[in-house]
């Protein structure tokens, strides 16, 4: 296990040294692109219910509109053929290479061929295959795997490309910049192209009522590809098809827009083939209209696992997915290593996971799911709502239950009380535990503190369980959360308004009491009657885990734990974001729907409950602003990955404000932290590499000055290592003084 | 307000597209001032001006079309709000003329201007479901940022011109 940890910590650090650089700036690139370029849009929310309802329509109704699709396509004069895996697809092109004594085949950009290794089984028939898109030419040459859906080279930098051509080719002349090595490929792969017996593209989509594929590229190489030679054998997955032609528009509008950032690519094309255009014979001296060789057109629609995903509750929106790569764009663990590590034999970003778990099996997925960490940055920017991180942990689940037994399991069983097979990875087991460990660390601190912090025992949690000993422990305190509420002697407003709950997260309960004593200031002071019960953890750290048998004995828990305060009209005021995110969300999955309603209606984020008080007309003399603050009036504000996610970083920005505050706020997609993730010794470094984006952001003269503040536990944690300065939460600036 | 034309122009600018306006009696001298020789090109589908009588190859042989420098094709619809335009391909070629020469210029007529994609699908719909089954939605020139940095015109023209037919 240790073993395995360096071996994996070792690589990742690798990439990033090596590509991290040219990734990251590609990525940041395109979702800088992605949200001007929606923000243009009119009507984005509705496209992407438009696109949604329509992937959800088609997967339903795939069987029929595969059917349909064949007859337009013979209708029109091509063939249609479903290949029920990737042999029986690569054995169908590999006969009609063989039919038509293809020497040159010529190929744009397509993920499907990859996933199915076509160029291999076209060699295998003597063929040669090109790869006509700049960027997997590149790649073709490298002899790599793509390490992005759309710009499969992100990871290569120009200098690196011109060394590989020069190295490869030998030019007469180096070649060096861009344009050069544009012009280079471009010829090269020209003549090719020119030589071609047949052209091999994919499809973006696939309309059943017409026959027509959509192909969004920003070269001209899928028309060549298309136009030239008069063989052309498109390979599209099952779930690319589409009920109408009409239905492409919403696509059109949003794929290019969420992938690079660009309104539209420079080509749509929408071919029913066999295309009218005449093919070209370029050995030929007479007017090519004048030739009307016959043209042939093949459709392979793949299945490979797809159908049987179809059927999986739990993988069927992976089929909704149309490619576009901004879930992987806006993953800020992709932006620091790509889809080299990202990513599976041929998928990559946040929605490999499924594809891989689908097409190539779930053991596929091992190396990579565990850089999800849930924090739900891509699910808005999927212009189909796929919940990508749901979908992560299931499979994540599904592993752990796959696992086979170690013998060191008895080391964490006490600990342990979950739901989950002896097999499971002992530090999933650790981190999804964290609230039994919690409890014993707060019981038994500062003790225990100052057991966990002793050179050996963070020598042998290190060993054991992959806890990073570069990265500070949380100190538990002595006096939870729950029991301060309970000594405490204080006058209950009469005739309250509003009655809430403050939920003592584990971390407020534990280890971060001091925001949760502020919050109960802050609601009193504007006239809230405030409870903290003692409620059961969200589940939130099992789940992240992948342990959704235990996260959902904590959801039944906690609505348990809540519900006779729901029914005598409590609201829950939550501080931590995740677990309103949970509440919010992943509820929905783990509760009967009656008592999920009841509890994600009435949760609040604390500064959401505020801000609405203050908008109903609570009184805010007795908050705390600016003048009386003790902390400066500039504040560096970093929200929470889940926070920004439900759209709720805008509450707390407003109410800081409206006391004064002068508040910047951050604008990197994540922290690097998210729960769990940087406290594995696997992980630390990227955690740490993520981070530094952060770092650099509150470094930079705008905010080198400011206090900095930050809403989630794992996010203060993480700055608390990157930066001098020590990281508030942000109702710390609002709560009155204790003394008052 | 700007017009949809004024859009459609503005639009195609922001794809670095260039535009010329003109009328059908002025088309023929309009065109010869941005066309590069040797041009090839595919004959308009339109009423009111034609490419016969023009030095463009009408009907390019493989070589013609290897060694053109300039292609002159007509749109079948202008997307105002994208600066798109909708290209057709044709027995005679059209597609190819618009596809490997470094320079392309569209022909395109104010009448068969859209607002939006949305009425361009509504066109087209009709179109393909009568069997007139291809077409590309161009916007700008071919471009890549595969090699590091923007480039145009890999596998496609490098220079886009549209030359707007007024009523
Ligand atoms: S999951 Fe969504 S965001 Fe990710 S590639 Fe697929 S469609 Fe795009």
């Amino acid at each position: 296990m240790a073993s395995e940890r360096s071996r994996k910590a070792d690589r990742i650090r690798h990439v990033m040294e090596t590509e991290g650089d040219s990734v990251e700036r590609n990525a940041r690139g395109f979702n800088e692109g992605r949200y001007e370029s929606v923000a243009r849009l009119e009507d984005y929310d509705a496209y992407k219910d438009r696109a949604r309802a329509i992937k959800e329509d088609a997967i339903e109704r795939l069987p029929e509109l595969i059917e349909q699709v064949r007859e337009a396509v013979e209708a029109n004069g091509g063939t249609v053929y479903v290949a029920d895996d990737a042999a029986d697809a690569n054995r169908y092109v590999r006969e009609l290479a063989r039919e038509r004594a293809a020497e040159t085949v010529v190929k744009s950009k397509s993920m499907t061929t990859e996933e199915i290794d076509l160029n291999e089984h076209l060699e295998a028939e003597d063929c040669e295959v090109w790869e006509t898109d700049l960027g997997e030419f590149v790649l073709q040459v490298a002899d790599e795997a793509p390490s992005h859906l759309v710009a499969p080279a992100i990871h290569q930098s120009r200098e690196e490309i011109a060394a590989l051509f020069n190295e490869y080719f030998e030019p007469e002349e180096e070649l060096e910049t861009a344009e050069e090595l544009t012009a280079f490929a471009r010829e090269y792969l020209g003549e090719r192209i020119e030589d071609a017996d047949i052209g091999v593209t994919g499809a973006n989509f696939v309309t059943a009522d017409t026959g027509t594929m959509a192909l969004v590229t920003s070269e001209g190489n899928a028309r060549k590809t298309v136009a030239v030679p008069d063989t052309h054998v498109a390979v599209a997955g099952v779930e690319k098809v589409i009920p109408t032609f009409e239905d492409l528009q919403p696509f059109v509008e949003l794929i290019a827009r969420s992938g690079t950032g660009q309104d539209i690519t420079s080509y749509v094309s929408l071919f029913s083939p066999p295309v009218s255009t005449p093919p070209v014979d370029f050995d030929d001296d007479e007017p090519i209209a004048d030739d009307p060789a016959e043209r042939d057109f093949h459709l392979v629609l793949l299945d490979n696992g797809r159908m049987d995903m179809r059927d999986d509750d739990q993988l069927r929106e992976t089929l909704y997915c149309i490619r576009c790569s901004a879930c992987a764009n806006s993953c800020a663990n992709f932006q620091s290593v790509g889809g080299h590590v990202f990513g599976g034999e041929t998928y990559s970003g946040g929605i490999a996971t499924g594809w891989e778990a689908g097409v190539h099996g779930q053991e596929s997925a091992d190396e990579f799911n565990d850089l999800c960490t849930g924090c739900s940055r891509c699910v808005n920017q999927c212009p189909v709502k796929i919940d990508i991180p749901w979908i992560n942990t299931v499979v994540r689940d599904r592993r752990n239950r796959g696992a086979e037994g170690g013998e060191l399991d008895f080391l964490v069983e006490g600990l342990t009380p979950d739901e989950e097979p002896a097999g499971l990875d002992l530090q999933k087991r650790f981190f999804g535990n964290f609230s039994t460990l919690a409890k014993l660390g707060s019981a038994t601190a500062p003790v225990s503190n100052w057991v966990a912090d002793t050179l050996p025992s963070r020598a042998l949690m290190e060993r054991v369980i992959g806890v990073d000993r570069r990265r500070d422990l949380p100190e538990f305190e002595r006096e939870t959360f729950v029991e301060w509420f309970r000594n405490r002697d204080e006058p209950r407003p009469v005739d309250a308004d509003y009655h809430a709950v403050v939920y003592p997260d584990l971390y407020t309960n534990y280890i971060r009491t001091d925001r949760g004593k502020a919050a109960v200031r802050t609601l009193e002071a504007l006239g809230v009657a405030v409870e903290v019960p003692d409620v059961a953890s969200s589940g939130r750290a099992p789940l992240s885990q992948g342990m959704i048998a235990t996260a959902e004995d904590h959801a039944r828990d906690v609505a348990a734990d809540l519900e006779s305060h729901l029914e005598a009209g409590y609201d829950v005021v939550v501080i931590e974001p995740s677990d309103l995110a949970m509440f919010r969300g992943e509820y929905e999955r783990l509760l009967d729907a009656d008592r999920y309603e009841a509890l994600a209606e009435r949760s609040y984020e604390v500064f959401e409950y505020v801000y609405g008080l203050l908008e109903n007309g609570a009184d805010p003399a007795p908050l705390r602003g600016v003048d009386a603050g003790g902390v400066g009036a500039d504040i560096a504000y970093h929200s929470h990955c889940q926070q920004r996610t439900l759209e709720l970083e805008a509450y707390t920005t407003d109410v800081l404000d409206r006391l004064g505050y002068d508040v910047l706020t951050s604008d990197v997609e994540c922290c690097g932290m998210a729960g769990s993730f940087g406290y594995k010794s696997e992980y630390y470094e990227l955690s740490m590499d993520v981070g530094d984006r952060l770092r650099e952001q509150f470094e930079s003269p705008d905010a080198a000055d400011r206090t900095v503040v930050a809403s989630g536990t794992s996010c203060l944690e993480q700055l608390d290592g990157l930066l001098a300065r020590r990281p508030r939460h942000p109702i710390s600036l609002v709560a009155p003084d204790e003394s008052e | 307000m700007e017009t949809q034309l004024e859009t459609f122009e503005t639009n195609l600018g922001n794809v670095r597209t260039a535009v010329t306006r003109t009328s059908p009696a002025a088309f023929q001298d309009a065109l010869a001032d941005v066309v590069d020789e040797p041009a090839i090109g595919a004959s308009l589908p339109f009423e009111e001006i034609t490419l016969e009588g023009t030095d463009i190859v009408l009907d390019p042989t493989p070589d013609q079309l290897r060694e053109a420098a300039c292609g002159v094709t007509p749109a079948a619809l202008g997307v105002a709000d994208y600066g798109s335009v909708v290209l057709e391909s044709t027995p005679a070629g059209a597609e190819l003329a618009g596809l490997f020469p470094d320079r392309h210029v569209i022909v395109v007529r104010e009448r068969d201007l859209v607002p939006d994609m949305a009425s361009a699908f509504e066109r087209l719909g009709d179109r393909f479901r009568n069997g007139n089954g291809d077409a590309v939605i161009a916007t700008g020139p071919s471009a890549t940022a595969d090699m590091g940095e923007l480039v145009y015109g890999v596998h496609g023209p490098r220079e886009t011109h549209a030359v707007i037919v007024e009523e």
